[in-house]
């Protein structure tokens, strides 16, 4: 008789099944859950949301500046990394990289930033900073050039050669190769990969604040900290507004001149 | 056996795709349907087991009405009519034996046919339908690993198992060379033909309808312009089927259309 | 292009107009530029920076690696594991039928905009801000964090999910229904197999990213490493501070390539 699968396969099968479940058994139990709290989440719900509703909206006038410096923020952090990432990838690239120790040099960049998130690398520049817009700009920028330098180093990799031969053999210096060769290459993929860290760098920008980073996540922190639920709904309300904004936007620049 | 009155069909986005089709098929009968490509051959077929809602019209399987049954009933309907397509249909990434036997889900309980837990019977009969087609060997070869002619092999053979009142079967060849064409066809024709069931099919190439069939059906613009038997299928008719005209109406046949013509006998 | 220019050429824009297209890069530098001067940094505060940068820097190293330090980031990191375990297999399992919602070749038009509505609600937040409303509602711990990182997945893995679902053959999926099998045979038989790899592939990257996630949900009281983290910064145990996120750097590496090899042998 035929069976779809034969005893290897089937203990291979179940052993899997097994395996994920024991594996999802002690995560559960690493994770040490206190069910009393499960058993008031639905009453803590319920105050939560009869404490949020409805939102102050007189509160909007206090949220305006911060929220406009958290675009500012986004701004800014995506600009600087802009500037820094396209060295990077071009070192971390290795078809157009000076020489392949800079390539790992590159990449090793690239791994580190990319690795921690914005909120981390926020923690450590408050420490340098202080508290402020300034710490979430670096915090932003340093994230970014690890997305922004990974994506345009493998785009960079993946050019075509032989407009890079063409400038080269009219007798072109290094830039004129990178102007004319590598550039028009990789502009609308750049362009779409900018356009996209900007529109995340957004979101980041709102939870900055919770350590005191600047922007709206620290009237957030404070809202949330003087138990303050009516205006902690508008601030969440005004956060969607902008990350609806911001996504619009990205999208319409994507369509019209990113290849993202 | 099979009975349409009176179908059409109207697509969401307005194509008229079938304006008022109507025919028999009668037990054990092979039955035709040439025509032009976009004149409704496939919409038609499609809607007899209603994978197309029909827009208007009837159709009997027996005494069955297909067009008036609910979900649960068209799903009983749907085990006797086996179903054969143009690219195949195969899942790419079961098995050729998963494949034959999904012709069978209608009969098992949604646990076993999650599990492959099929009656050894149907094993059995997927085995000698698989030796039938020529396909034994490969039970246990992915579907995506078959050349064209396999798959419309294991095409048939998983409509086949359903034990079909009847086989609708759509343009089984034109995705496959002229060689191969030939053999699944005679294939299809000999199985339909052992195990007594009735065959609707779409064809693309005449001369295979004209070998085969034992009726056909001209099908132009969503209208059946052409009904007769195989071998009443004159030039003045494929022009009718392929061109629109009607010869007895038309005086001048201009040089062009002369043309035109002998392509058509190449088709 | 009209002919009174013949004798000049523009680059073709995918700009309507040069006017639209200068209007565009004009309002993005002066946006920048705006930021610029709203931020205004004045440059002694930048050098100050940097002054306490170096500062830092020295009181980071050596990083602290002791044994009382050892202890704390192994419990951490262990429960920052499970939570993205947990966290995934759950966001997974809740994502399967959102993704077939927002299927809009699968599901009718009212069932298709809640999925939207699911998908789009929960990727418009930072995980960071809705573990701040689950930490009130559910308390301080890895359960929080699991919630929020579970409803985090649904917004990202419903959505490339449905994306697969779109993009299958219909004709499989059509050719099981037409044996007469029920919608659950359909779904086993015609829909899954073809998302299967894409399924797997989207769980185990998904993984990766809750991972990383989970590795600051702790800042807001959502459990894992991240309150430890958060801690340390806020005593100033900086040579601690560096022990941790030399951990989390080498754990969120290993994770990645992890999720590379296994994606890379599915699909
Ligand atoms: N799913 C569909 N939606 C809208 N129009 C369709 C669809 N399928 C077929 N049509 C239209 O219906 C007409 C008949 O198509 P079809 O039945 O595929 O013809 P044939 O199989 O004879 O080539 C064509 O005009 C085609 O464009
Ligand atoms: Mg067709």
């Amino acid at each position: 008789m035929w069976n779809r699968f034969d005893k290897r396969d089937n203990i291979r099968r179940y052993g899997t099944a097994l395996v994920g479940l024991a594996i999802l058994i002690v995560s559960w139990r690493v994770m040490n859950v206190n069910y009393e709290y499960l058993l008031t989440a639905h009453y803590e719900i319920y105050d939560l949301l009869y404490r949020m509703v409805p939102p102050d909206l007189g509160y909007v006038n206090e949220i305006a500046s911060p929220l406009i410096e958290t675009i500012h923020m986004s701004i800014m952090g995506t600009a600087l990394s802009i500037i820094v990432s396209v060295p990077i990838a071009y070192l971390a690239a290795n078809n157009v990289s000076p020489h392949w120790t800079l390539v790992y040099f590159g990449k090793f960049i690239i791994s580190v930033t990319r690795s921690i998130s914005a909120i981390i690398w926020a923690l450590i520049f408050v420490v340098m900073f202080g508290p402020g817009a300034l710490a979430g700009i670096f915090a932003l920028a340093v994230r970014s050039i690890g997305f922004i330098g990974k994506l345009l180093s493998e785009a960079i990799e993946e050019i075509d050669p032989i407009p890079v031969e063409a400038v080269t053999a009219t007798g072109g210096n290094k830039i004129d190769v990178f102007v004319y060769g590598i550039v028009p290459q990789i502009k609308p993929a750049f362009i779409g990969m900018s356009t996209y860290r900007w529109d995340i760098n957004i979101r980041q920008a709102t939870v900055l604040g919770l350590v005191g980073a600047g922007g709206i996540g620290l009237v957030l922190d404070s809202a949330i900290t003087r138990l303050y639920w009516p205006g902690v709904t508008t601030i969440l309300l005004s956060i969607l507004l902008i990350v609806i904004f911001s996504e619009g936007i990205s999208a319409y620049l994507r369509k019209k001149i990113g290849g993202v | 056996m099979l009975k349409i009155d009176g179908l059409k069909k109207t697509y969401s986005t307005g194509d008229e795709a079938l304006k008022g089709v109507s025919f028999e098929v009668d037990s054990s009968e092979i039955v035709a349907i040439i025509g032009p490509s976009g004149a409704g051959k496939s919409t038609l077929i499609r809607c007899v087991n209603r994978l197309e809602e029909p827009t208007e019209g009837t159709i009997f399987l027996d005494d069955v009405e297909v067009t008036s049954l609910s979900k649960k009933e068209l799903r009983n309907a749907r085990r006797d009519i086996g179903m054969v397509f143009q690219e195949f249909g195969l899942v790419d990434r079961l098995t050729v034996m998963e494949n034959v036997l999904s012709g069978r889900l209608g009969y098992m309980s949604s646990l076993n046919a999650f599990r492959r837990n099929y009656p050894e019977e149907d094993i059995r009969r997927a085995r000698e339908i698989l030796s039938t087609v020529d396909m034994a060997g490969y039970e246990d070869d992915r579907a995506d690993e078959l050349s064209g002619g396999q798959r419309q092999r294991v095409g048939i053979a998983r409509a086949v198992i359903q034990n079909p009142k009847i086989l609708l079967v759509d343009e089984p060849t034109s995705a496959l060379d002229p060689e191969t064409s030939r053999k699944v066809m005679e294939l299809l024709i000999d199985i339909a033909q052992e195990e007594d069931i009735s065959v609707l099919i779409n064809i693309h190439e005449v001369h295979l309808a004209t070998r085969f069939a034992d009726k056909i059906f001209g099908l132009r613009d969503g209208e059946v312009v052409f009904e007769g038997l195989a071998a009443e299928l004159d030039e003045s008719a494929k022009d009718k089927i392929y061109r629109g005209e009607d010869p007895e109406q038309e005086v001048d046949v201009s040089d062009d259309s002369e043309l035109q013509s002998t392509d058509i006998k190449e088709i | 292009m009209s002919t009174k220019e013949s004798h000049t050429w523009n680059r073709p824009s995918v700009f309507q107009s040069r006017v639209r297209k200068w209007a565009v890069y004009s309002g993005i530098v002066l946006f920048v530029l705006w930021s610029v001067w709203e931020l205004r940094v004045p440059i002694d505060r930048l050098i100050v920076g940097f002054g306490a940068g170096a500062d830092m820097v020295s009181s980071m190293f050596p990083p602290d690696f002791g044994p009382t330090a050892r202890g704390r980031i192994w419990t951490g990191m262990i429960d920052t594991i499970a939570m993205s375990i947990v966290a995934t297999i759950a966001g997974v399992i809740l994502s399967a039928p959102v993704a077939f919602m927002a299927a809009k070749n699968y599901a009718p038009r009212p069932v298709y905009y809640i999925g939207m509505g699911i998908i789009v609600f929960s990727r418009t937040f930072h995980p960071l801000i809705l573990a701040i409303v689950f930490v009130k509602a559910v308390g301080v711990g890895p359960l929080a964090g699991v919630i929020t990182l579970a409803v985090v997945t649904i917004g990202f893995f419903a959505k490339l999910l449905s994306e697969e679902i779109e993009d299958m053959d219909r004709l499989q999926y059509d050719a099981i229904r037409a044996t007469g099998a029920n919608p659950f045979q359909s779904l086993a038989y015609g829909i899954i197999p073809q998302i299967k790899p894409r399924f797997i592939g989207l769980s185990v990257y998904r993984w990766d990213i809750n991972f990383r996630a989970s590795t600051i949900i702790g800042i807001v009281g959502g459990g894992g490493i991240g309150s430890t983290l958060m801690s340390s910064f806020q005593r100033f145990q900086l040579d601690f501070s560096l022990a941790i996120l030399i951990t989390i750097l080498i754990c969120v590496m290993i994770g990645e390539v992890m999720s590379l090899k296994v994606r890379e042998k599915y699909q």
